[in-house]
């Protein structure tokens, strides 16, 4: 579809105020032969429960259904895994069920989760995801992963996806990149700068103290991508608990969770890049009308939008959760993000299909210093820190569980407990991982508004979840 | 002795013939670590699936025969009526209605060119390509899609006019069937089982 009835373009509303009260997240790695999901999926639930002090067994008592986001079946060799897991969560015979949206399933599960409290099913929902990359060799890892292409147009050619993805790249590379040695650079440094924070999180898969050269020599993947532009393959599991506003109060009375609100969006683009169709650009509240008219003599080759440089999902997904929520310009009106930071590449291009920067001046985020906890060049709070988890490229990619990861980070940071949590000596012990000398305090000081953006493969799905302090909405009647 | 899996369809159902899964013995995983106490298991799972193209067949069989079909929305009530789709589409994507099946071929020799490109050095399990593979996604004249595909010759740039190649020789019908070469390519550099058509 390249036009749009009104219908279509509605703002979606929730029929009644959803909140998130609270998350938690198993320890993330390549290979995990010593524990099985339930494992995993049982450490997160124990610790959403931990952080609101409860125990496992009350807070299941306060849920009424169940939304399971595991992508790949065929990893696991289980079809129904998500009934596995509900049982081993002793959460029979509560309704449930399995969500699968690629790299965008942890998002989507959320999405789940929210409309189901939204419209009064049920007024405590469990969100969970999981996924295990560990149980195939990886170049069967890579021909399941290239399954999520077209079977017959796409997987046969080379059962890589990194090939289908990387011919965007390339695209973006030469447009908007200009195949400048100055934006692979700061692509670089896209990488540095999530290894980086990956150091300061115990979860985190992939902690490394590189620099922008140790990138630019990693093996070549597709060029430009090397490496070190490229996301984690993990193991891990992580759960949200999502409630209406009674129950919200309810279950975080007398605890350092203040119940946020939470809303998530959606949008979609077809599977195969191939099929991407000439549109006009859908706006977000900041942008205007002849904002992009001239994009293709600024930019040749980049008059044809999304092309292969921009993600019509994530657009969409921003465009409706920006109008649900009230936020004009995400750079002025949140605090902090985490992006589905796949490549290096498909971060840039993110930060203009959600509107940080304009299409066409993505890095400009990066090499403004915004992006960071603390801006490299002022030595000021980064204007809209980005991926302070280490991302999918520093801290995990166990697909399943995400988008979920990222609003556990998120939140973290709006109930001012990321140091509580990050910086818990007997979490890294227990994780048997060195905490670095070097730890630092990565908390955005006062934040209050946070976005999380979940993105499956070449952007066939994308979902923005928004979270905000009740009490620092941009809106009323959000 | 075993034999491969094959597929007839007669009175429309599947008729298969052959081994389609092969069986090995599940072996233990032991930790080395630690006095070799057991860890797991592995699960063999060695299968063929049966699939079919459905309204998609022809393309791939016009394939082996050195034709590219597209595929064009004739509804004359459709908002968008003459898109032409490649990847080929059954249905067009705005009314629904089936598309037309056209021969594409000389409209894509003619203007073919590559839109952008990828040289991947790895591959998944199964790859049957050469590496790298040059990934190409070219676009056509009049077509509103950009068709995925490898470079079998040269070095690929965007821009550049390339030449489709068919599999006419043992074709596999899938889409490995069609490949690309730059313009002004001798027939006697083509890889072996392709011709110009």
């Amino acid at each position: 579809m390249i036009k749009f009835s009104e219908r279509q373009l509605k703002t979606p509303k929730l029929l009644r105020p959803v909140y998130l009260v609270t998350a938690g997240q198993s320890k993330f790695g390549r290979a995990m032969p010593e524990k099985k999901t339930e494992e995993l999926c049982i450490d997160a639930f124990t610790m959403a429960a931990g952080l609101i002090d409860k125990t496992p067994a009350e807070l299941k008592s306060y849920i009424h259904s169940a939304y399971y986001g595991h992508f790949a079946d065929h990893f696991g060799d289980q079809l129904l895994g998500e009934a596995v897991i509900h049982d081993r969560l002793g959460l029979d015979p509560l309704g449930n069920i399995g969500v699968k949206t690629g790299g965008a399933t942890g998002g989507s599960t959320l999405w789940e989760g929210v409309k189901a409290v939204a419209s009064g099913y049920s007024d405590c929902v469990l969100a969970m995801g999981w996924e295990r990359m560990d149980e195939v060799p990886t170049d069967e890892g890579n021909h399941l992963i290239s399954c999520a292409a077209d079977k017959d147009w796409e997987t046969p050619l080379g059962h890589i996806y990194t090939g289908y993805y990387a011919v965007m790249a390339q695209k973006y590379w030469q447009v908007f990149g200009k195949e400048e040695e100055s934006f692979r650079r700061t692509l670089a440094e896209i990488s540095v700068k999530h290894h980086g924070y990956a150091r300061f999180n115990p979860f985190a898969h992939a902690p490394m103290k590189i620099t922008v050269d140790d990138v630019l020599k990693s093996p070549i993947v597709a060029y430009p991508l090397r490496a070190l532009d490229c996301c984690l393959m993990s193991v891990g599991a992580a759960c949200a608990v999502i409630c209406d506003e009674d129950t919200a109060i309810e279950l975080t009375k007398d605890t350092k969770n203040k119940p946020l609100r939470i809303w998530v969006a959606a949008g979609s683009h077809t599977l195969r890049p191939a099929c991407r169709r000439d549109m006009e650009i859908p706006l977000l509240p900041h942008e205007t009308p002849d904002q992009y008219a001239d994009l293709g003599e600024r930019f040749p080759g980049g008059e044809r939008y999304p092309g292969f440089t921009g993600f019509l999902a994530a657009r969409m997904a921003a465009y409706y959760g920006y109008r649900m929520t009230g936020i004009t310009d995400p750079v002025e009106d949140l605090d902090v993000i985490e992006l589905h930071d796949a490549f290096t590449i498909s971060d840039v291009q993110t930060y203009e299909d959600i509107g940080l920067r304009p299409y066409g001046y993505g890095r400009d985020y990066v090499e403004s210093g915004d992006c960071y906890h603390t801006n490299p060049h002022t030595g000021e709070p980064g204007r809209l820190p980005s991926n302070l988890s280490g991302g999918l490229i520093g801290c995990m990619h166990a697909v399943g569980a995400t988008g979920i990861m990222q609003v556990f980070e998120i939140a973290a940071h709006i109930w001012n407990r990321w140091a509580e949590i990050h910086g818990d000596p007997n979490l890294w012990k227990q994780f048997d991982r060195e905490k670095p000398n070097d730890w630092t305090d990565l908390q955005v000081k006062g934040a209050k508004r946070a976005l999380s953006i979940s993105h499956a493969g070449v952007g066939s799905h994308v979902t923005a979840t928004i979270l905000m302090d009740p009490d620092h909405l941009p809106k009323e009647d959000a | 002795m075993s034999i491969y899996g094959t597929v007839q369809v007669k009175d429309g159902k599947y008729r298969i013939k052959g081994d389609f899964h092969n069986i090995t013995p599940n072996m233990p995983i032991r930790k080395a670590d630690e006095g070799w106490r057991l860890v797991g298991v592995t699960n063999p799972r060695d299968m063929i699936y049966i699939h079919s193209y459905g309204g998609e067949a022809v393309f791939f069989e016009s394939l082996s025969k050195g034709k590219i079909h597209a595929s064009r929305c004739d509804n004359p009530d459709c908002e968008f009526k003459g898109s032409i789709f490649l990847p080929f589409r059954i249905h067009c994507p705005d009314c629904l209605g089936r598309n037309t099946v056209i021969d594409h071929t000389d409209i894509c020799r003619n203007t073919a060119r590559v839109h952008t490109f990828m040289v991947c050095e790895r591959s998944g399990a199964f790859n049957t390509l050469d590496k790298p593979i040059k990934f190409v996604n070219v676009e056509f004249d009049g077509v509103c899609t950009i068709l995925m595909s490898y470079l079998s010759i040269g070095e690929p740039r965007i821009g550049m006019r390339v030449i489709p190649i068919f599999r006419t020789i043992s074709p596999t019908y899938t889409i490995t069937d069609l490949s690309w070469v730059p313009e002004g390519t001798p027939a006697g550099d083509l890889p072996e089982g392709f011709t110009f058509g």
